[in-house]
């Protein structure tokens, strides 16, 4: 039996709530070592060698029982599309051919003791040649799984133990690295930590048709959190489909665009782009002192005698311009309404790090100034992880409540959402306060149950939304394209 | 001055002056050993006959490993050759095998004319005449055989 120790489960204490999913971060020897594991199982079934069973797995994408199935069905289809040339030849041990004069067909050297070597299907080239052939495919076309055999047309793959046993090292480990990578993109149930430099890899289960009721959000050892279902960083409380939609949204220069076809008028002489931001209707462009009337655009000379009151103003067709802009001004407020204060969150999460460092210093100077311990000023940091949290939750509730249909749950939802805001900017307001003798222990009690409150605000909102979700109970404004 | 010849290289020069392969020859250029002038002459019973056609070839210098670098300097009617004279051939891409050699390559692209590939173009409005009038488009390629590939006198 395997050491169960290994498998390094990230511990839920107790019941899991409605918003998290169960998942396992995985190191490298883990991978390798679950890879082992399915082989093993083929081996036992099928009776063939490890490198076979592995090469039969990979063309399944590791789907165990869907190789049995085939296997069964058509076991010489399923080794030709793995490229097993003889499956009787045991491909643990290769060995280098018995020296024989033969001509190998890359160098054309033809000379005596040259040592060959040749898979199954006795395509021979010479060891060195081979050598740089798998050099060629591992470090310039970054091949792993399907190396063929360099003879022509041959459908064979080069299996590990030649490749072990032909490459130069720099490149098997290469070659092997490239096999791991290859073995969690091509797995349903495991992706890659999208952190810069992360080695690990997390399994979850949960599948890609349910990322419409749930956001499988994940944490690796490296401290990064994901949803598992895009790679994108936490998103929690917003599903998958309209981040996505949301981060194009806001990307998107159509709505620059919207905003100052809404809010801006052209100066009808130079064409330079004018917002009007106060006064009377009688303008004056900045670039070229052309005089215009702001309602009807015509120059203001001939206004004549109805100064400060264009009698254009009343015209029907005015009036129908005026209601579609009107229109397309409350959309777009509401837009901003929802994306100003994701983006004010977004902007505090950028000055992460400075409020690390400010909240490090601090800590020392609150040791200095009371007596409190090293241990005991701790929770100013916990606060200030709580804080960034909530900010990040806070942020992706305002793209989501853009996306919510008006309804009693959706003004709950801004209920919650609006009491977390309000206790998050509080703590972060505690946060920034002086630090006084007579006051530390006052104000540490006060950040202490901010903290714990906005915590428990934040679980609640995100649960919520969660179970929402589960049941099906939000309404969203536009369909869910999948 | 260019790094010493691969011995391949040099063997196969030998070879393709030694034993030519019908209907092709190929030369290398006197100041660059990497790089040949091909004529091929077109297939028997295919809208290439009679036509002698110019192509250039390029070993790369990770030739075996990698493919040479062919293409046609003739202009040519064919659906698998753009105007630029590029050649959609698999081996001359990801089938490219190192126990290939300049002698069946250039065999393949004989072939290739012989047996135009519609299903895979790489020139979509040559492709397509060839799908929908096979006989027009024959016709074509024969006119601008005669129009192109004419062997210049000796």
């Amino acid at each position: 039996m395997e050491n169960p120790g290994l498998f390094t489960a990230i511990h839920r204490p107790g019941d899991k709530s409605p918003s998290q999913v169960d998942f396992v971060v995985r190191t490298p020897a883990d991978l390798v070592r679950i890879q082992r594991q399915e082989a093993a199982e083929i081996c036992n079934v099928f009776g063939m060698s490890m490198a076979h069973a592995t090469m039969m797995l990979r063309t399944m994408r590791w789907n165990r029982e869907k190789l049995i199935e085939r296997y069964i069905d058509d076991a010489e289809r399923v080794l030709r599309d793995a490229g097993i040339a003889d499956i009787e030849t045991d491909a643990a041990r290769p060995t280098v051919l018995p020296l024989r004069h033969q001509l190998c067909e890359i160098c054309f050297s033809n000379e005596p003791n040259v040592p060959m070597y040749a898979l199954a299907c006795d395509h021979a080239f010479c060891v060195e040649c081979y050598n740089e052939y798998l050099s060629h495919k591992i470090q310039d076309e970054g091949l792993s799984a399907r190396i063929q055999c360099p003879g022509t047309r041959c459908p064979n793959v080069v299996d590990e133990p030649s490749v072990e046993m032909l490459a130069h090292p720099v490149d098997y480990v290469k070659f092997q690295r490239l096999l791991l990578r290859s073995f969690v993109d091509e797995n349903q149930v495991m992706k890659w930590c999208p952190a810069p430099g992360c080695e690990y890899a997390v399994e979850c289960h949960t599948p890609q048709s349910a990322l419409d009721s749930t956001v499988p959000t994940v944490k690796c050892r490296c401290g990064h959190e994901f949803c598992f279902g895009c790679g994108y960083a936490n998103h929690q409380p917003c599903i998958c489909n309209l981040t996505q939609l949301w981060l194009r949204k806001c990307m998107d220069d159509s709505e620059t665009s919207t905003w100052i076809s809404v809010n801006t008028k052209e100066c009808s002489r130079c064409r330079s782009i004018i917002e009007k931001n106060g006064g009377c209707n009688h303008m004056t462009c900045r670039k070229c002192s052309y005089e215009f009337c702001w309602v009807c655009m015509g120059p203001w000379a001939e206004h004549g005698r109805t100064w400060y009151h264009c009698n254009r103003y009343g015209e029907q067709s005015s009036q129908a311009a005026r209601d579609s802009q009107e229109k397309s001004r409350s959309s777009l407020k509401r837009y901003l309404h929802y994306y100003n204060r994701y983006a004010n969150h977004e902007q505090s999460a950028r000055l992460d790090h400075q409020l690390y460092l400010k909240t490090e210093k601090r800590m020392e100077s609150m040791q200095q100034k009371s007596d409190l311990s090293w241990i005991e000023v701790q929770f100013l940091r916990d606060a200030v992880d709580t804080l960034v949290e909530c900010r990040m939750t806070l942020k992706w509730t305002y793209a989501l409540a853009f996306y919510l249909e008006p309804g009693n749950l959706t003004t709950l939802f801004e209920d919650n959402q609006c009491d977390l805001e309000m206790a998050t900017e509080q703590l972060s307001g505690l946060l920034e306060r002086p630090l006084e003798r007579k006051s530390i222990p006052a104000l540490r009690q006060q950040i202490l149950d901010k903290t714990a409150y906005v915590a428990s605000r934040r679980q609640i909102l995100l649960d919520d939304t969660a179970e929402g979700l589960a049941d099906g109970r939000w309404r969203f404004n536009m369909s869910l394209i999948n | 001055m260019a790094a010493t010849l691969p011995k391949r290289i040099t063997k196969e020069i030998e070879r393709l002056v030694k034993d030519p392969v019908p209907g092709i020859v190929a030369q290398p250029h006197e100041d660059n050993l990497r790089h040949f002038n091909v004529q091929m002459a077109g297939p028997t019973q295919s809208p290439f006959e009679g036509g002698e056609f110019r192509l250039e070839l390029f070993l790369p210098e990770g030739y075996p490993m990698e493919p040479p670098m062919v293409r046609f300097l003739t202009r040519i009617y064919h659906p698998n050759i753009d105007k630029l004279g590029r050649i959609c051939l698999d081996i001359l891409k990801d089938k490219w095998s190192p126990a290939l050699q300049i002698r069946t390559v250039l065999l393949s692209i004989q072939a290739l004319l012989s047996a135009p590939n519609p299903d895979d173009p790489l020139d979509n409005g040559v492709a397509q005449h060839w799908k929908d009038n096979e006989k027009d488009a024959i016709a074509t390629a024969t006119a601008w055989t005669k129009q192109y590939a004419q062997p210049a006198p000796q």
